[in-house]
């Protein structure tokens, strides 16, 4: 089993088991990681489970498809290697993986 | 001695009420009384891609129960039938292992009232027959599911969000589906007549009867619905009625513990009802907004979840406020409607975008000039874009919207010089 952290804007970290095929967004969720809020469970609809993939790991996560890149594009911490979570489906290729949280969520 | 937060009503706000507490360091018990057989789970979806087939149930609890455990939350399924606030006792029934009808006695040193909304019921000559639905719960999804029959009739009485849902989803099985509404036109309370045309075409091109200033008088069958007959004499064949007229706030049990009550819970901008041990969240609170500088109450799990933030951070004795932009969503076909903001009052409407032919576009609401809401057609750039101006504030040209040559970014950063007069 591997895990994923999670590194809060003022830099708590939350180290929480990897679950395959479950959301990054879903995973958050499930471990009451602070700083996700997830409004719309899942929809890409919100914009509120914004995440910076740590620069090394966005090839395990792939890029944000269009739509999301559009939610992003508008918001005010957007970095090169932002994501939404909930477009995130973990595997076992992303033990190790860290995601920053931005300071406020959109 | 350990203190005790009690929670009544189980859904969305529940659900981030009980995970904020334990975020704001809330050490005391926290039992969350809901009337359902389930925890708190996604409602959303009940008329979307769980009613659709495209969720399972499985997928939609808000946190999984070993969350629930881990942060040592309580469960318990009842009906709370009275609040004692001078002993700060309530009062409930059919609790686990509590025969119907025996109650007992639970105290709480912290109350929190996420008591949710009810569907309104329609009631008309044949309204108790089977096979008519409402659609608020996980039940009631269920037995709407059991009873699709693909290529058979269903109406739908309502046309709002949860009415056009509910006939999208339907469409998607295969059943043939009418729309009765009562008013003018689709959306009629929530839009501005060029949306319910948008949502009036594209439901007829799926295929749904639209029939508008059409009153439904009465039901018929044999101990199961088979028509529904309207004012006008006209009858549809129904073998499933879905009804969606909206919905009402839970407020009795408040209304009767001697809590302020106005169309809604009222409560402060810390969510704090009358009763200082008392907060209230979600669709059962009437709250006053920031940003458009009056009461409302709110039907959304956005509201819900940020309320309930504040209403933790209430019971944990700080005064924590919001500056909640009010925003909702909504599903249908391959459309993602997204909605910034409230748009009552407005005086000038701009499209961006091709509403007459297309399937994506975006509607502005201004009034004197400043944005007060949108509602976003697959969209979701000037949707974030649009929360931002409106939670901000932010001046803009309304007539630059329109002009689709104009990036969607520019249209904020080719005004910034105003920006700065008005102050964020």
């Amino acid at each position: 089993m591997g895990s994923i952290t999670f590194i809060e804007h003022h830099g708590a970290e939350h180290a929480v088991e990897i679950e395959t095929g479950k959301s990054l967004m879903q995973i958050a969720m499930d471990n009451g990681v602070p700083g996700i809020d997830a409004d719309c469970g899942g929809e890409a609809a919100c914009g509120t489970c914004h995440v910076i993939v740590d620069g090394n790991w966005i090839s395990a996560t792939g890029k944000a498809g269009d739509e999301e890149l559009q939610m992003l594009d508008m918001t005010p911490d957007r970095a090169p290697t932002s994501r939404l979570a909930c477009q995130i489906i973990a595997t076992d290729a992303m033990d190790g993986l860290v995601a920053h949280l931005p300071e406020f969520q959109m | 001695m350990t203190r005790t937060c009690l929670i009544v009503g189980a859904s969305h706000a529940a659900a981030q009420l009980t995970t904020s507490l334990r975020q704001e360091g809330w050490e005391g018990d926290i039992l969350v009384i809901g009337d359902e057989p389930h925890m708190p789970y996604q409602r959303p979806p009940l008329s979307k891609a769980f009613l659709s087939g495209e969720k399972a149930a499985e997928s939609l609890p808000i946190r999984p129960a070993a969350f629930y455990q881990k942060n040592d939350i309580q469960f318990r399924q009842g009906r709370v039938t009275a609040i004692n606030r001078d002993q700060q006792t309530l009062t409930l029934v059919g609790g686990d292992g509590e025969k119907d009808g025996k109650s007992e006695q639970l105290s709480y040193d912290k109350l929190a009232l996420c008591t949710g909304a009810r569907v309104r019921k329609v009631e008309l000559p044949g309204s108790d027959l089977d096979g008519i639905h409402y659609l608020r719960n996980m039940a009631d999804a269920e037995s709407i599911k059991a009873s699709v029959v693909e290529g058979r009739h269903s109406v739908i009485v309502g046309g709002g969000y949860i009415g056009l849902e509910a006939a999208a989803s339907l469409r998607e099985l295969g059943m043939h589906v009418t729309l009765l509404e009562r008013g003018p036109r689709l959306l009629g309370r929530v839009t501005a007549p060029e949306v319910s045309e948008f949502y009036h075409r594209v439901h007829t091109e799926s295929g749904v009867r639209i029939h508008t200033n059409i009153a439904v008088s009465g039901f018929s069958g044999n101990g199961r619905v088979q028509k529904v007959i309207c004012a006008d004499g006209a009858e549809f064949p129904a073998d499933l009625v879905v009804v969606g007229v909206g919905v009402l706030p839970n407020t009795e049990l408040a209304e009767v513990a001697g809590l302020n009550v106005d169309n809604g819970i009222v409560v402060d901008e810390h969510c704090r009802t009358s009763d200082q041990n008392v907060v209230a969240a979600g669709d059962c609170a009437n709250q006053f907004n920031r940003v458009y500088g009056c009461r409302v109450r709110l039907e959304s799990v956005p509201n819900a979840t940020e309320q309930a933030r504040v209403a933790a951070a209430s019971i944990c004795g700080e005064s924590r406020t919001s500056e909640f932009l009010p925003w909702f969503w909504s599903d249908q076909y391959d459309l993602k409607l997204q909605i910034a903001g409230l748009s009552r009052g407005y005086d000038q409407l701009v499209i961006r975008g091709d509403r007459l032919t297309g399937r994506s576009f975006a509607a502005f609401y201004f009034r004197e000039g400043r944005l007060i809401a949108a509602d976003c057609v697959n969209r979701p750039q000037e949707f974030v874009l649009s929360k931002r101006i409106i939670a901000q504030n932010l001046a803009v040209q309304p007539d630059r919207f329109a002009d689709e040559s104009v990036p969607v970014k520019e249209l904020l950063l080719a005004d910034s010089p105003a920006l700065a007069s008005a102050g964020g």
